[in-house]
């Protein structure tokens, strides 16, 4: 059906409607609560947009996405649904800290390879087993990615509690890194050249996305893996007549989508917090696949996408301050409405507009 | 002429804001990532901020964190809005607090189970293993079969604090008593599973526990419920279960974070603001054991003179509590 649809509603008329639809159907919740759903929007747009701090964390939420996002996507290009993001993420965020708590780095650009290998690798194990299982003995990794979630979280807090843990301290968590692994702040490499900005936690890893991305990009449709995994997501009996092997191709996209998921520590471990504490994925690993439905999978729609949640982060928080009737539950209430109208609910304006497109070709026909 | 009506009122607002700042506290609370509605510790928060409002009519602000980068943002933008005292609870947000407290050295703040060395910062801890050893004399002595459990919520540090009290407690009244502890799950998601607690607590009774303990919020509720269901006896925490399952809930320990956040409020109201580090035990009442007429029958005598004298012991220091989180072990088990 959508190849009688221009590329530009597919991609972009149709994704614009679909969240117009659900702020409206926000705001009434809003009207519901007695609040005003104008200056609602007002408050989420000026305190996600509207400042240089805002944007900065914005971005900041934004670049978490786009690892988890990118996660999602890779998987789902080879047909498989990684929904293991957060506990990939858990143990790519070990990966990263032990790397960083290991040496005394003398400078940021020299840790930065090895916390990347360290992330990546750790995820990517997170996410070998599942596809191993896929690959070798059929089962689905849905079930088997969800359950590696608890398995993960189980084995963070047995690390954080009874290894990695400050003796003598209540809280689980490691004990800070040595300054020489902070990833840059923005705020930082811009007073650099001149710039100030307010302080915020978006970093260096900010860019990092930018080029996971591209190099996502290029995996997928300009190498011959990224053939194969696609010609794989399409069709499984194709594939393995036209002579890949589901086996490889299996692990190597788990491995690769965990790896990215694992990559999100980089922005919140290195970047920003400097120690790892307990659940710091915050359930990132789950707002990737929202974010991957909502980008069609695409490296560009999950940046965009990214962006979005971001603001919807970054601005709910703003919006609970400035309404205190609105909680913290109402925030995901919205949220959840964006998710349900751009991925569950997509065929609601599908459908009509490939009717109208379809109508007007004919009469211009 | 709506956007100029909106704009009139928060002005007028602000102007009010700025005008009780003069002389009262303008409170806020910020609530740890488990929730306001925990049934536990920021549920208890919120019932102190409560109180204080009930009494002295001046309303608080509050805001839920929903991720752990909110934590500095939360507590900067309050600070920068004028509100004083800013509580928050949680020893989450000891090194956020840290930040934000030294930028801001004329507002007072107060952390809630966790300690930071600011002048202006009051870091109120609590002795929750004297309260639990407490709870644990009269669970070893209300148990017929000598076996007792422990349900925790999240395995950490914390809880294990829990769980060392009370096994003491059992341990010095009943030295052959046998204790059976289990945690819930190693996610956020433990502190409000009660279907998962209450399967623990059942397979505790099945192997031969008459009273269970809880130190899991909101998944606490099911190991209450699934203890009285059974016929066994259930103890609450934090703030008074007794009710809960009038005659079912043998008494509950007792950790007072509401009276905690009411007197970081109170002070600044009434110009009685400390700093510093407050620890609140079984001598400062910060702690203890809940005795009212729903557990009156449950109690008796002999309990209760067993009790106090622990309680006694512990403020003279005849008797001392192992604190696990002193050096990460328990010497009973």
């Amino acid at each position: 059906m959508s190849s009688q649809l221009p590329r530009w509603v597919d991609l972009g008329l149709i994704p614009v409607i679909n969240l117009v639809l659900a702020f409206l159907v926000a705001g009434l919740v809003v009207v519901f609560i007695g609040e005003d759903p104008i200056q609602a929007v007002r408050i989420l747009i000026s305190g996600s947009l509207g400042s240089s701090y805002g944007i900065g964390f914005t971005l900041y939420y934004a670049t978490t996405f786009v690892f988890t996002g990118l996660s999602v996507a890779i998987a789902f290009h080879a047909g498989l649904f990684n929904i293991g993001g957060e506990g990939q993420a858990a143990l790519g965020g070990i990966g990263a800290t032990l790397v960083c708590l290991a040496f005394n780095w003398p400078h940021w650009l020299i840790a930065l390879p090895f916390a990347i290998l360290g992330a990546c690798l750790f995820g990517g194990a997170w996410a070998f087993i599942p596809g191993y299982l896929q690959a070798k003995r059929g089962s689905h990794v849905v079930i088997t990615t969800i359950m590696f979630n608890f398995i993960g979280s189980a084995l963070v807090v047995y690390l954080l509690v009874n290894v990695l843990k400050v003796p003598g301290s209540m809280a689980p968590e490691t004990r800070n890194f040595a300054e020489g692994t902070f990833l840059p702040f923005v705020h930082e490499m811009l007073a650099v050249v001149g710039i100030t900005v307010s302080k915020t936690p978006m970093n260096f890893a900010s860019i990092l996305a930018l080029a996971a991305a591209f190099l996502t990009w290029m995996l997928i449709w300009r190498t011959r893996l990224g053939y194969e995994m696609r010609a794989f997501g399409f069709s499984e009996p194709a594939a393995v007549y036209g002579g890949i092997d589901p086996v490889r191709i299996t692990i190597i996209a788990m491995l690769l989508s965990g790896a990215m998921a694992g990559m999100m520590a980089l922005n919140v471990v290195m970047g920003f917090q400097h120690r790892l504490v307990l659940d710091y994925v915050g359930g990132a690993g789950f707002v990737g696949i929202a974010v991957s439905l909502m980008g069609r999978s695409h490296p560009v729609g999950v940046l965009l996408a990214s962006v979005l949640f971001g603001i919807l982060y970054q601005g709910g928080a703003e919006l609970a301050f400035e309404m205190p009737n609105i909680s913290r539950e109402m925030i995901v209430v919205i949220q959840a409405l964006v998710i349900l109208f751009t991925g569950a609910l997509e065929n609601l304006v599908r459908a009509p507009m490939a009717r109208l497109f379809a109508r007007r070709r004919v009469e211009a026909a | 002429m709506k956007f100029a009506k909106t704009l009139a009122s928060v002005a007028t607002l602000v102007l009010a804001a700025s005008a009780v700042h003069a002389e009262d506290a303008n409170p806020a609370v910020i609530f740890d990532l488990g929730g306001k509605f925990d049934r536990s510790f920021n549920q208890a928060s919120f019932e102190g901020a409560e109180r204080f409002t009930a009494e002295t009519g001046i309303a608080f602000r509050e805001f839920e964190l929903q991720s752990d980068a909110q934590r500095e943002q939360a507590l900067r933008k309050f600070a920068q809005d004028g509100f004083n005292p800013v509580v928050v609870a949680g020893f989450s947000n000891e090194s956020a607090m840290t930040t934000v407290a030294a930028e801001f050295p004329d507002t007072d703040f107060a952390i809630i189970d966790g300690f930071v060395d600011l002048p202006n910062v009051r870091s109120v801890v609590f002795n929750e293993h004297e309260g639990s050893y407490l709870v644990g004399v009269l669970a070893a002595m209300a148990s017929q079969t000598g076996k007792v459990g422990f349900v925790g919520g999240m395995d950490i540090p914390l809880i294990r604090k829990f769980a060392c009290g009370y096994v003491q407690g059992v341990m010095a009244t009943n030295p052959d008593a046998e204790v059976f502890e289990n945690m819930t799950g190693s996610t956020g998601a433990a502190w409000n599973d009660p279907v998962r607690g209450g399967e623990l607590a059942k397979s505790q009774i099945e192997r031969g526990a008459d009273v269970i303990y809880h130190a899991a919020g909101g998944t606490g509720i099911g190991v209450l419920q699934a203890a009285a269901d059974a016929g066994a006896l259930g103890i609450g925490v934090d703030s008074n279960q007794n009710y809960i399952h009038p005659g079912q809930v043998l008494t509950s320990m007792l950790k007072r974070v509401d009276n905690a956040v009411y007197d970081a409020m109170m002070d600044v109201q009434t110009g009685n603001w400390s700093s510093g580090l407050e620890v609140m035990g079984v001598a400062e009442d910060g702690v203890g054991y809940a005795l009212d007429e729903n557990n009156a029958d449950l109690i008796t005598d002999e309990m209760m003179a067993a009790v106090e004298d622990a309680k006694a012991g512990i403020i003279s220091g005849d008797i001392v509590v192992h604190d696990y989180t002193s050096d990460d072990s328990c010497p009973a088990s």
